[in-house]
């Protein structure tokens, strides 16, 4: 698109910079507000249903549809305390950095070949590096708001997440050492073909490795029964106890975000992203790698197809909340470092021997053997060019981060 | 509850315990001298035969007539009884005693009359002694932290006795 | 209370001693059953003292019964316990039986064992479901609110009220049942049973909520006795005790010829007259698990007991009699008469001067004792397991605060 406003256009380079950008970010701030609604309205329908209730029925006309916008601006309209002790400007900065994080998160995440923010060479440790990020606005809020239910969500969540970002990350690296790269999108399509292609399916490791990955991110986004942060019964509201209206709504939204995303990733890590169980486009002929309409619907109908996955990750996580107790701290941790961290790790070593004894997996081959593919050969002169200056950046920054 | 067998023991362990009793009421009590209370309930805990060792409940009665008229017909002398009911959970009985004390200490108003605790016995007095310090106004000697329970800890006066006024005021607040 | 922190081995362990905080629980704080405050002395997560401060919902009813008559009290004592007025009810109207040697009609007692195991049930479900609320888990709160609504349902068409029912007064019961409730009291019984199963595999037997309670908050059986714990709290410590079997003749004789077996653990093992889950392996007698499974026993206990009632209520000719008048004369002299109301002992003592207005009216409530052994049973505990202690003790504040 930049491209195209330097060249048919004639703007500036930086304009036509800036403008790429603010488009892109527009649309992605609407995937997650406009996620956030339905997916707010969908927790409500579907807990009542799990409780024998109806949930939401008169807003907006049949099935309380507009329930979750009626809520945002009762949230709008309500006055924005803060605490007399709390730190003024930490306390109004924390909202925002959570819910930053969580966005930003998303600029990596592709929704279809080609359908991505920012394509980036280390998307997978993009995404997770920033998706950490968002512990800082928690513990910000509870260090700011100066109710010591917070300090203890905030403690609670600190402790929690940096150990799960242990075995989380190792879950992430063993779709990345299959495919061979930290790219996102062709980790994705080295998964492309029949559901068997998926790295959920291709060895026994994989499939246990992804069981840990399920938990680990739903610990790390602090859904029940890890929402210890938050533990109603037991700190009020944690973190969040002294927030209301709008900023309380930007850490509602922020785990939203937080909880579409990780579901989002299992999808496009193990769940072959956009490229469905039944590769429907090939089987008529289509590509997504070509320009023209048909290619551009292939590519929508793999973005309905990743949104679909990433939905019923979302759609999971809300039936395991309104069912299971909440776990003790202690118990959380113990889950993480005796029993996940250990298991990813031996997860991890059995993918390794088995990519040397058995490699391209047992199902895999009945569309393609595996290795065709290299890194950088689904790169158009378009994407090559759109790409690079934030891919070298995030280089630069991996390579520092090493 | 075994009969006279189990009280002479009693009143030999110790002597002069006792100052009263009604085995044929219809809840059979002994009076116990206040002051040798926390003995007597030691003793009804750890040595008895039937060991009594739950304490259900400790009631302050305030045997007192506010109005003149009325107070002239009445047969008893003022004065506040304590009633303490006991459980033996092995022998599935219970046991009535009752204390008399003077409403005031040494009728000098304002005095809470005094009565050794039986925390000592069983820890679960603690709050029912509280209670009864805090509604009746009798004060438990040797209890580990005796405060008001129920009312405000800056509340004043004791609500169950019968010349008990209601505050007109309490932090701005009307009482009336 | 430096030597409850001495005696902590967790602490001494981690040889890790930070500065103590005090924290305030209560009285508005979502899992304090009403208005119980706690302050908590804490290090980080570990609490090593708590302290109840009641009286936040004193209501001074024994002062108000100074100058009422006794069925005129009746109303207040629905107001002790809320959750099972109709047990309240009876234990008052009892006592005063008691001292008055009064009897009702054969009829009228075995309509009080059925409104009164009915009442125990809609208790139970209460304190089943805050208690998984208290654990974190929200769905068996409202499955356990969707079957006391038809209890209340049938007290509504016994009584004409929902909640402080004040049906059963002295001398009786203020009206008989209207045609056609038995059967559907039966219809109820029906369709409640096998929804037990359900409770037990959300609750008794999910991994998450037996490692939660099992082996938290044991309360030893010298303990429980000397604090003058009762009900479910005192069994599930092992002590077998319970007042409709051991206690005076005149509440005795209303259970005449009905067969329930005390629901405590003995030589090993639980009643065995129903099918119940296994005790979890890590469950310790006195401990949550057992406090809460107890309280399950009881339910169909009172279930077997309520279709025992229908029988014999339905076999008994003629009416169940007169309630006595408001101002009937109480002969001088006192009475004290324990009752065993779902949360424990409830005794009431009447001390009348042959007027019909008492001398002195006292209720000693079950929840006050109960409650009373918590700051033993929180000693070094972790903060989530104070909700979860509690919580297992099933207290209602309108009892305590009285």
């Amino acid at each position: 698109m930049a491209e195209f406003l330097i060249n048919s256009a004639g703007l500036p380079e930086w304009l036509a910079w800036t403008i790429t950008a603010v488009v892109a970010a527009v649309l992605i701030l609407n995937v997650i507000a406009g996620g956030a609604l339905v997916f707010i309205w969908a927790e409500r329908k579907i807990a009542a249903r799990i409780q024998d209730r109806l949930g939401p029925t008169r807003t907006g006309g049949r099935f309380g549809w507009l329930q979750s916008l009626a809520d945002g601006i009762k949230l709008l309209a309500k006055e924005d305390l803060m605490p007399e002790g709390a730190d003024g400007m930490l306390f109004r900065l924390a909202p925002y950095v959570s819910f930053c994080a969580s966005f930003c998160a998303f600029i990596a995440l592709p929704f279809a070949f080609d359908f991505v923010g920012q394509r980036l060479n280390v998307g997978v440790f993009f995404v997770v590096a920033v998706l950490g990020l968002e512990v800082f606005g928690v513990i910000l809020a509870g260090y700011a708001s100066a109710s010591k239910w917070s300090l203890f969500g905030a403690m609670r969540e600190a402790a929690q997440v940096v150990s799960y970002e242990v075995p989380l990350g190792m879950c992430v690296v063993v779709p990345v050492m299959l495919a061979g790269s930290m790219d996102l999108v062709t980790i994705a399509e080295k998964q492309a073909g029949w559901f068997t292609n998926w790295y959920l399916f291709h060895d026994p490791f994989t499939f246990v490795i992804f069981w840990v990955y399920v938990t680990c991110a739903v610990a790390s986004v602090n859904r029940a029964p890890f929402d210890l942060a938050e533990a109603e019964s037991e700190l009020v509201a944690g973190f969040h106890t002294e927030y209301s209206g709008l900023r309380w709504s930007y850490f509602f939204m922020a785990e939203y975000g937080s909880m579409f995303l990780v579901s989002a990733l299992a999808a496009v890590l193990f769940m072959g992203g956009w490229n469905g169980p039944i590769p429907v486009a090939k089987l008529l002929g289509l590509s997504a790698g070509t320009g023209d309409t048909a290619g551009y619907f292939v590519r929508l109908l793999g973005m309905a197809n990743l949104l679909g996955k990433a939905t019923l990750g979302v759609l999971v996580m809300m039936w395991v909340r309104w069912t299971l107790p909440r776990l003790r701290i202690d118990q959380v941790m113990t889950t993480c470092l005796k029993y996940c961290t250990p298991l990813a790790a031996a997860m991890f070593a059995g993918v390794m021997v088995w990519q040397l004894a058995l490699p391209g997996g047992i199902v895999r081959g009945l569309s393609r053997p595996a290795g065709e593919v290299r890194e950088g050969w689904l790169e158009g002169p378009g994407g090559k060019a759109a790409s690079r200056p934030a891919a070298d950046a995030a280089q630069k920054v991996a390579e520092v981060a090493r | 509850m075994r009969g006279p067998d189990f009280l002479s023991q009693l009143d030999a362990a110790l002597p002069g315990a006792i100052v009263g009793r009604n085995l044929e009421a219809m809840d059979p009590w002994i009076e116990i001298a206040p002051e040798r209370i926390a003995d007597v309930c030691q003793w009804l805990d750890t040595k008895s035969p039937v060991r009594f060792d739950a304490l259900e409940c400790i009631t302050a009665i305030d045997w007192f007539e506010p109005d003149a008229k009325k107070a002239a017909k009445v047969s008893w002398q003022p004065h506040t009884e304590l009633v303490y009911h006991l459980w033996s959970t092995a022998a599935r009985v219970s046991l009535v005693l009752k204390c008399n004390l003077p409403r005031w200490k040494g009728d000098v108003p304002g005095q809470l009359p005094e009565i050794p605790s039986v925390c000592g016995v069983w820890r679960g007095a603690n709050w029912h002694e509280r209670e009864v310090y805090d509604l009746s106004g009798v004060w438990f000697t040797g209890h580990p932290d005796l405060r008001r329970i129920l009312c405000p800890e800056d509340w004043e006066g004791h609500p169950l006795r019968k010349d008990y006024e209601q505050p007109l005021e309490y932090h701005g607040i009307r009482g009336k | 209370m430096a030597s409850a922190i001495d005696d902590d081995p967790r602490i001494i362990e981690f040889d890790v001693r930070t500065d103590e905080m005090l924290v305030n629980m209560g009285p508005q704080h979502p899992s304090t059953h009403g208005v119980l405050r706690l302050v908590l002395r804490t290090d980080g997560e570990v609490v090593s003292e708590i302290e109840p401060h009641i009286g936040y919902l004193h209501r001074c009813a024994e002062k108000i019964g100074e100058n009422l008559t006794a069925r005129q009290w009746i109303p207040y004592t629905d107001r002790m316990d809320y959750l099972a007025a109709m047990n309240m009810n009876l234990g008052w109207a009892l006592t005063v039986e008691k001292l008055m040697k009064y009897e009702v009609s054969e009829k009228a007692r075995h309509l009080r064992v059925l409104i009164a195991e009915l009442s125990r049930i809609a208790s139970h479900l209460v304190g089943m479901g805050a208690y998984g609320l208290d654990l974190g888990t929200f769905s068996p709160f409202l499955y356990a609110f969707r079957e006391r609504e038809k209890i209340l349902d049938l007290f509504e068409e016994a009584c004409g009220a929902r909640l402080t029912y004040s049906y059963i007064t002295v001398g009786g019961l203020t009206a008989d049942l209207p045609p056609g409730w038995l059967g559907r009291c039966e219809a109820f019984l029906d369709q409640f049973e096998p929804i037990i199963k359900e409770y037990h595999a959300l609750l008794t037997t999910n991994a998450i909520f037996v490692k939660r309670t099992a082996n938290i908050g044991v309360l030893s059986r010298e303990l429980a006795i000397e604090y003058g714990c009762s009900g479910p709290v005192l069994r599930g410590s092992g002590v077998d005790q319970d007042m409709r079997r051991d206690g005076e003749a005149i509440y005795t004789a209303m259970y005449d010829g009905y067969a329930f077996e005390v629901a405590v653990m003995k030589n090993g093992h639980y009643p065995r007259d129903h099918e119940y889950p296994p005790v979890p392996a890590d469950a310790v007698l006195g401990d949550c698990w057992h406090r809460f499974f107890v309280r399950m026993l009881e339910v169909v206990q009172s279930m077997d007991l309520v279709r025992q009632a229908i029988d014999r209520y339905s076999a008994c000719k003629g009416t169940i009699g007169e309630p006595l008048k408001l101002t009937e004369k109480i002969p001088a002299g006192d009475a004290y008469l324990e009752t065993e109301a779902p949360k424990g002992q409830m005794g009431f003592y009447v001390v009348s001067d042959g007027t019909a207005i008492p001398w002195r009216v006292r209720a000693r409530s079950s929840s006050f004792s109960n409650l009373a052994v918590a700051p033993e049973l929180c000693r070094g505990c972790l903060i989530a397991d104070v909700p979860a202690i509690v919580g297992s003790l099933d207290i209602v504040m309108g009892e305590i605060d009285r």
